[in-house]
């Protein structure tokens, strides 16, 4: 058995690490948002196996003498739509997220669980945002309606790998063996370690053909997916298991005092 | 069971290559043109404006037909006070041509014939703008019309209503041609040429003609769209060139293959011939959901295909959660046959609560009540529901599909 409640600082430090830049570059620069969101038109073109992207603000003059270029795609939109979109996933995602935390809580029987599995969920939706924040400012990725999906995604699997781990420790529990909450959740969490390993590495390998193979549209939608998976099963373990841990200890505490 | 599960696989592979249910890709995937139009509903009675949508959503498709583009998908779309139409061409690359054709008002126009001497020709002809000419009526003068039923025959029939200056104009007309044709035009093309019966002073009339009910409801659409005008504008337009598309969809194949050889090399690698039986469960996996994505059918866009990859994540998941289960039953020192079983049954907790999780956030993204406030974006709902099917399908393969290879195939030396 691996002792892995010793380390609970140092995962935090860990997640704080990716986070910190993250959230500062979310909150001082925010995303860059694509026309999807922005209203306008984007072009992109191909000449001579070049591709380039040319992108016009609303009003803007839309005759481009393409000079015999193909078009690979233009898109224009309103600004309208794009906000709609952004506004009713937002809606959708926190009343999937209202339905996730009743569903552990009841299945769990128990509120923390849900709260902790939820935790763990909005820190990798940080960490995918924060990083797509991060990457936009220094490499101009912008985020469209695929990103959007993404980051659902990434919620889904965030809370599917929870509650494997989650499931073990019920089961522990359940045996009412004397031990401690640690104790319960190191043995769990080293007999899933395996398990979450295998399973992340089974979609990694997806992702990364996708990402060195596929098309370049797709690029840095498979990337969102990716560092999405990565954070989802990171999380599961030393996120929102350590944070039990932690409330668990405080409660014992204060039945203590 | 395991002979029903071999007979179920030879199903899906015929559904699979049988060239009459086709797989539906989205635009993004096959290339073409998506225009998303919004109209302008501020001259229209809030009563009317579900009506008048649907009318100019009928217009809209009409003119799509006459575009001649196979396969176009017109739909109509409310979203709290924006009322849309998206129209979707799959395969024309000509934006202009066709954000001109869709984007008009409708232009609905009563006609007169251009008498004719030979009277019994008169009767077969066939209404063009060469051979009549106009009476100063149009779908300005019409209030609305609905399909209604005869009270004689029970037949379908279309009533129509005028304005009260329509009323004055279209009483003059009917008296004046008595027995005589008048043909309705939409957008220049004639949609119907009754024979006026009597004078018709009272401002509303019906149309007859051994409708069926479908003919009647087209017909009352598309005299509403001359009635209930409603300006539509262009919001959005996506061009996917037709070659872009073809790529992504062939490197997303080639990818996606590519990743699949590497997962099921990988569960081979990590449980031998318990990985070779998994991978057959992930083969009939694959087998089901692409059979369903054509038998609904469902249309696949990129969203879509992640919610696929997603899913085969989770397939994946199932197996490994149970034979990591059977790994340690094993080390308590069960007989392997014991452990197995054992193994399933335990896992089956956590497989379930983890993948009811991701069934209910695909309901909630999916949206299935059309909710205003929650997503009614394709992109959005295309992801949802294959994530939703593959979870499904996941569940059946992981399980039922796995145990029946197992118990059927493996053996282990005891």
């Amino acid at each position: 058995m691996i002792r892995f409640s010793k380390y609970i600082w140092l995962y935090f430090l860990l997640s704080a690490l990716i986070l910190v830049p993250g959230i500062f570059s979310l909150v001082r620069f925010g995303l860059r948002p694509a026309v999807d969101f922005t209203g306008g038109t984007l072009i992109e073109i191909r000449k001579d196996d070049k591709i380039s992207t040319l992108r016009l603000k609303h009003g803007e003059d839309q005759n481009i003498d393409l000079n015999g270029a193909e078009v690979l795609r233009s898109e224009t939109v309103g600004p309208i739509l794009g906000k709609e979109l952004l506004r009713k996933a937002a809606v959708a995602s926190v009343l999937a997220v209202v339905a996730i935390l009743l569903y552990v809580a009841l299945a769990f029987k128990n509120f923390k669980f849900g709260i902790c599995a939820v935790v763990a969920l909005a820190h990798d939706l940080l960490v995918v945002i924060g990083l797509f924040s991060l990457f936009g400012r220094f490499w101009g990725v912008e985020v469209d309606t695929l990103f959007v999906t993404a980051v659902l995604t990434t919620m889904s699997f965030s809370v599917h790998d929870t509650i494997v781990i989650f499931d073990r420790i019920r089961e522990y529990r359940k045996r009412g063996e004397r031990q401690t909450f640690s104790d319960i959740s190191d043995r769990a969490l080293t007999e899933t370690m395996n398990r979450s390993l295998t399973n992340s590495m089974t979609i990694i390998f997806m992702l990364l053909a996708l990402i060195l193979l596929g098309g370049s549209t797709i690029r840095w939608f498979i990337v969102a997916l990716l560092i999405g998976t990565v954070s989802g099963t990171y999380s599961s373990p030393f996120v929102a298991t350590p944070l039990l841990i932690l409330w668990e200890r405080l409660e014992m505490k204060r039945r203590q005092v | 069971m395991f002979y029903l599960l071999i007979a179920l696989m030879s199903f899906l592979i015929f559904v699979n290559l049988t060239p009459k249910l086709k797989t539906h890709l989205g635009l993004d995937l096959s290339g073409g043109i998506q225009v998303t139009l919004e109209a302008d509903m501020k001259d229209i009675v809030s009563s009317d404006r579900s009506s008048a949508l649907e009318s100019a959503k009928e217009v809209i498709e009409r003119r799509v037909n006459l575009f001649g583009v196979s396969e176009p998908v017109v739909v109509s779309a409310r979203s709290e006070d924006h009322y849309r139409i998206i129209v979707e061409l799959p395969g024309v690359s000509d934006v202009d041509r066709a954000t001109s054709l869709i984007g008009q008002t409708a232009k609905l126009e009563f006609r007169e014939f251009i008498i004719i001497q030979d009277a019994t020709e008169s009767a077969l002809l066939i209404p063009t703008l060469g051979n009549t000419k106009s009476v100063d009526l149009n779908g300005g003068d019409l209030r609305r019309s609905r399909v209604d039923f005869s009270p004689e025959t029970g037949e379908p029939v279309v009533a129509i209503e005028f304005t009260p200056e329509g009323t004055k104009k279209f009483a003059d007309i009917t008296t004046r041609l008595v027995g005589e044709r008048l043909a309705i035009f939409l957008d220049d093309v004639p949609i119907t040429w009754p024979t006026v019966q009597t004078p018709i002073t009272e401002g509303s009339g019906v149309i007859t003609g051994n409708f069926t009910r479908d003919q009647a409801r087209t017909l009352s659409l598309h005299l509403n769209a001359g009635a209930l005008p409603v300006p539509v504008s262009i919001v959005e337009k996506r061009t996917i060139g037709a070659t872009l598309g073809k790529e992504s969809v062939e490197k997303s194949i080639w990818a996606g293959g590519v990743g699949l050889i590497l997962v099921a090399g990988f569960m081979i690698a990590q449980y031998g011939w318990l990985g070779v039986l998994a991978d057959s469960a992930l083969i009939m996996y694959g087998l089901i959901s692409l059979a369903l994505f054509r038998v609904i059918p469902i249309t696949l866009t990129m969203p879509g295909i992640a919610g696929f990859i997603l899913s085969i994540g989770m397939a994946v998941d199932s197996n490994i959660l149970i034979f990591e289960r059977y790994r340690e039953e094993k080390r308590k020192g069960k007989p392997w046959h014991i452990a197995i079983e054992v193994a399933f049954g335990k896992a089956w907790d956590s497989i379930r609560d983890a993948n009811f999780t991701t069934l209910i956030t695909c309901l909630i993204l999916f949206n299935p009540g059309s909710w205003q406030f929650l997503p009614t974006s394709g992109l959005v709902r295309g992801f949802a529901v294959t994530l939703f099917i593959g979870v499904l399908v996941s569940l059946f393969t992981g399980i039922v599909v796995t145990r029946t290879f197992i118990r059927v195939l493996y053996r282990e030396k005891t």
